[in-house]
């Protein structure tokens, strides 16, 4: 194990825990931009498909993994920023203002959907948050004029200074630039006093409230920065799909976004991305083995929402801390080695908290 | 001129009244204690202050400031601080991080800084974490900086919630029972706390507590409460030999 040798407060500020990650980081960033290069059309589009989720999935895990409010409409924020992005396209708007406008539009909903929910926490703002995601999808049906209605409608190619940003490729880049843009802003905001109080929010509103937080702000601008995060993803969504239409924003994709998060590790952006890999490569993985499983059970309806399913409910028995808790210790397990304790992993018991003031 | 003062101040949960008629002044460097026995209403005057209740009637002036009505999360602004009765730090992160959340009343940095951690906002972080480093260093808890409040043992945490407190730079702070919990050691440990506290710091301090000897040994003044009114107010001798107080804590004929 490396302890990093600490000679002033601002060293603990910087983002790259020491030499060895900033190398780590860089050769990940440099693999990831030179992969289209190497791999097939399919799978670079697959891998694009898969940077969309890990961006929607870090802007729920700042909502629910980081401020400890559930939401089961981030599909929602998915759509409104897709629509917003091919809508602004369509009527000859640039890439480079309605993406980001989209990302603006989704987070001012985000507020909106955040000021009437403040009151409710658990179950109940997971319901009003079903709740609205539903009413927008509704509205994306019925708004015939803007949205094309049931059939929707194409997705222009956008083209940023003359490029198109055309095919699997240019969805990969984009979304790969905006990812490393969002996980930046969300590792800023976590090393700031608003990623604090976030996080105070979720381990304990009373005082939270009593060093000086303003939770009724402080929830609203954690909505809007999920709902900002999400709809960049869904404007990145719109190309990646190139055809809109308002069932693929429904509460199955609400749900996968919360699966995302659950699976991947609470409280972790890491977990944000793990979670989408996961997300996006079991189908693939099924899809591999289906004919050669035994008893005909690849041909099965709904195994993969039911395999979904399982894993989610094993990971939340047997691994609360989801695919990042089991890197973390994986990663401990191997700096120690071979003197690793089992211990040194195990959970604690908490002691319990007082209930009186709720 | 007195730092703090009740007037006249009670609550109702419905029929049930908790607090009635209760007026005190605590004045500028003492350390005021509160007892009484199990459901006298002394936690509920600690809600009243840092403006959890609202009191059904009464007055709350702080500083020659009337605080009965401005909204909780501004109460540490004023210069108020507490710690609760069953500890209610922020579990899931580290201690340095419990700390510094402390300072987010001190904290004026935009969102937009906040979003590309720009150099006002680094500026701000280190000058926080140098006064989470004094407190650090106040309350000696160096060796668990950057452990997880989760990880911490009960009598740690506790001294870790008075030093969140102690980060807001109060001018008032409110122990809440900061003695339950622990041992006999760690009890006079935290008697030696409140005493730095009180002389290196000068902080004022209102305190809810059960053990007698603590009460005793760091109390300018006691009030002894039972169900919501005041039975006695002096110094912590007089207030235990008052027969009142006597009759409530361990019953006995009516004198």
């Amino acid at each position: 194990m490396i302890a990093p040798f600490k000679t002033g407060y601002a060293q603990d500020l910087t983002l790259a825990k020491g030499p060895g990650s900033r190398i780590a980081y860089a050769v990940l960033l440099a693999v990831m931009a030179a992969i289209p290069l190497v791999l097939g059309e399919f799978y670079v589009g697959e891998l694009g498909g898969l940077f969309i989720f890990a961006i929607a999935g870090v802007g729920l895990m700042l909502l629910t993994g980081y401020t400890g409010l559930v939401s089961l409409g981030n599909a929602a924020f998915l759509g409104i920023g897709a629509y917003t992005n091919a809508i602004l396209l369509a009527r000859g708007v640039p890439f480079l203002i309605s993406l980001p406008a989209a990302g603006l539009l989704t987070a001012f909903f985000g507020v909106l959907i955040g000021v009437p929910t403040l009151r409710m926490s658990g179950l109940y703002l997971a319901i009003a948050t079903l709740a609205f995601g539903s009413i927008i999808g509704t509205v994306l049906q019925k708004w015939d004029g803007l949205t094309g209605g049931f059939d929707g409608f194409a997705v222009q190619t956008p083209s940023i200074l003359g490029f198109k940003i055309e095919g699997a490729w240019g969805v990969y880049y984009a979304a790969l630039i905006v990812l490393v843009l969002v996980v930046w802003v969300s590792l800023n905001i976590l090393r700031s006093p608003l990623g604090r109080a976030m996080v105070a929010i979720r381990d304990s509103e009373i005082s939270a409230q009593s060093m000086g937080i303003n939770l009724a702000v402080t929830k609203s601008i954690a909505f809007g920065i999920s709902a900002g995060i999400t709809g960049l993803a869904g404007g990145l969504y719109a190309h990646y799909v190139r055809h809109l239409a308002p069932d693929s924003f429904d509460i199955l994709l609400s749900i996968q976004l919360v699966t995302i998060v659950f699976i991947g590790g609470l409280g972790s952006l890491h977990g944000a991305i793990f979670g989408a890999a996961f997300m996006r490569l079991l189908p693939q993985a099924i899809a591999m083995v289906r004919d050669d499983l035994p008893f005909g059970l690849g041909q099965l309806p709904g195994l993969e929402p039911s395999l979904f399913g399982l894993i989610l409910v094993l990971v939340i028995m047997f691994e609360p801390g989801g695919i990042n808790g089991r890197w973390v210790k994986l990663k401990a397990y191997f700096a120690a080695f071979p003197l690793h304790r089992k211990p040194a992993a195990r959970r604690q018991k908490s002691y319990a908290k007082s209930e009186r003031l709720r | 001129m007195s730092i703090f003062a009740a007037q006249d101040i009670a609550m109702n949960f419905g029929g049930i009244r908790a607090v009635e008629g209760v007026s005190f002044t605590v004045e500028p460097g003492e350390v005021f204690s509160i007892i009484g026995p199990n459901g006298a209403g002394k936690t509920t005057i600690f809600n009243m202050i840092s403006r959890i209740y609202t009191p059904s009637a009464g007055k709350l002036i702080f500083a020659g400031e009337d605080i009965t009505s401005i909204p909780p999360h501004q109460i540490a602004n004023r210069g108020i601080a507490r710690t609760f009765q069953n500890i209610e730090l922020f579990a899931n992160a580290t201690l340095l991080q419990n700390l510094l959340i402390g300072r987010h009343c001190h904290s004026q940095v935009g969102l937009l800084a906040q979003f590309g951690f720009l150099p006002s906002v680094r500026r701000a972080e280190i000058a926080h974490r140098e006064k989470a480093e004094e407190v650090i260093e106040f309350l000696g808890l160096q060796r668990y900086r950057d452990q997880l409040i989760a990880n911490l043992p009960y009598g740690v945490r506790k001294v870790v919630e008075l030093g969140r407190a102690l980060c807001i730079e109060p001018k008032l702070l409110l122990l809440d029972e900061p003695s339950s919990g622990l041992n006999v050691e760690e009890t006079e440990e935290m008697g030696y706390w409140i005493e730095d506290i009180k002389q290196d710091l000068g902080v004022t301090i209102i305190m809810v507590e059960h053990d007698m000897k603590l009460v005793h040994a760091v109390s300018d003044r006691v009030m002894a409460l039972a169900s919501g009114r005041i039975l006695a107010l002096g110094t912590s001798a007089e207030v235990q030999n008052d027969p009142e107080v006597i009759r409530a804590y361990i019953g006995g004929a009516p004198v």
